[in-house]
């Protein structure tokens, strides 16, 4: 209840990071994460609607809580988030052209990202403040990017290196990500003190 | 008279070789795991024993013949532009309705398989069979089609799931496999030892596909 905000940022984004310590948001992981760019913007999207979701979680967790309805949680989170993701699709579509433009197919395929749904359930589980919930967002959504973008960094590079076929594309992938996995798990207790 | 037999059976063996087909697909060709590599969220995270592997695959099975009969069954009422947000709202009555069977039935079992009951919502696996099969197909081939996927992600978790427990813990279903002096490899029930059995049976397919 009491953590402070550097440690809920960090345990968020590097202890236990969303895509490799929790597995969640493996689906665009694999995905896009073949090109830096495309890596960086999807990111930038999905931080960006853990951060709304994020909030909405927060007023309707209490609001449930108050009409005591706890067996509606998980219909109304996906129902908000769905909706939340449709509604920053027409705000940016209307805002910046050029913004949706780039974001292109990724913006629709959030609402089935388990990364933000994942995200609503464990703030409610551990039982945050609001500025808690929205420095645990922040933290998440830029650990996401940041697993994102070291894998697709990684991924660039391996286009030219001489792989079995067999060993080509989800495989290596895989394999790849257990390493920087087996990476991140030297920032274990680094969130404790 | 004859022909007519002939025709009715042929009709009758052909539906049944359709129905079989819906069936046996998702279980190999078509393997969700393996061959779609849809729904890994899931597939990683609660892979570390084979039990949890079995009772996440259970989960996720009933929800998906659950959802898949009734979005079938509803095919014709639910309006084109509302069908995503009608599928998830199904698939999240059902997934309710797992969350609470689970944690009546046993609670540890609950705590070890955590948020991820819930977020078999998001499984891309179950929305994408009411998409691509039960919205355009009746209720009873909509059923096996969930079976035979449904019975493909539990042999794929069951794969994982056993692997994991019998490197990294020694064990299988909580019974101790090597004699007293085995090391076991606690990589294998850390995130990097899902993500390595994965890749392992994943080329162990290919390795067979490309034969």
């Amino acid at each position: 209840m009491n953590e402070s905000f550097g440690n809920i940022f960090i345990n968020a984004c590097l202890v236990n990071n969303f895509v490799l310590a929790y597995f969640l948001g493996i689906c665009p992981f694999l995905g896009v994460s073949g090109k830096m760019e495309t890596a960086t913007r999807m990111g930038g999207a999905v931080t960006f609607v853990m951060l709304i979701s994020s909030l909405c979680a927060f007023g309707i967790h209490a609001l449930l809580v108050a009409i005591d309805a706890p067996y509606l949680q998980l219909i109304s989170y996906i129902v908000v988030i769905a909706s939340t993701v449709q509604l920053v699709e027409m705000f940016i579509k209307k805002m910046s052209p050029a913004l949706f433009r780039s974001l292109g197919i990724f913006l629709p395929l959030i609402t089935t990202n388990c990364a933000i749904l994942g995200l609503a359930l464990f703030q409610t589980n551990k039982g945050y403040n609001l500025p808690q919930s929205f420095v645990y967002a922040l933290g998440a959504g830029l650990g996401f990017t940041l697993a994102l973008m070291l894998i697709a960094g990684l991924r660039e590079q391996m286009e030219f290196a001489e792989v079995p076929r067999m060993v080509k594309g989800t495989v290596l992938t895989l394999i790849i990500a257990g390493i920087l996995s087996l990476a991140f798990m030297g920032f274990a207790g680094l969130g404790n003190g | 008279m004859l022909q007519k037999d002939n025709i009715a059976k042929g009709k009758d063996s052909t539906g049944r070789i359709a129905d079989t087909d819906a069936f046996i697909k998702g279980l190999w060709r078509e393997n969700p795991v393996f061959v779609q590599v849809l729904g890994m969220c899931p597939v990683l995270a609660v892979s570390n024993s084979a039990e949890n592997a079995l009772a996440m695959g259970l989960a996720t099975m009933f929800v998906l013949a659950m959802s898949n009969m009734l979005v079938s069954s509803l095919r014709n009422f639910i309006p084109k532009q509302a069908r995503i947000a009608s599928y998830i709202l199904i698939i999240a009555t059902f997934v309710t309705i797992t969350d609470y069977a689970i944690q009546a039935i046993s609670v540890d079992l609950h705590k070890s398989l955590g948020a991820f009951i819930s977020l078999i919502v998001v499984n891309c696996l179950i929305l994408s069979r009411a998409e691509a099969f039960a919205s355009k197909n009746s209720v009873l081939p909509s059923l096996l089609d969930a079976l035979g996927m449904g019975g493909g992600f539990v042999l794929g978790l069951f794969c994982l799931g056993a692997v994991r427990e019998i490197l990294g813990n020694g064990t299988f279903f909580g019974l101790a496999l090597f004699p007293e002096g085995f090391q076991p490899w606690i990589v294998m029930i850390l995130p990097a030892g899902g993500f390595f059995t994965l890749a392992l049976w994943l080329l162990i397919f290919n390795r067979w596909k490309v034969k």
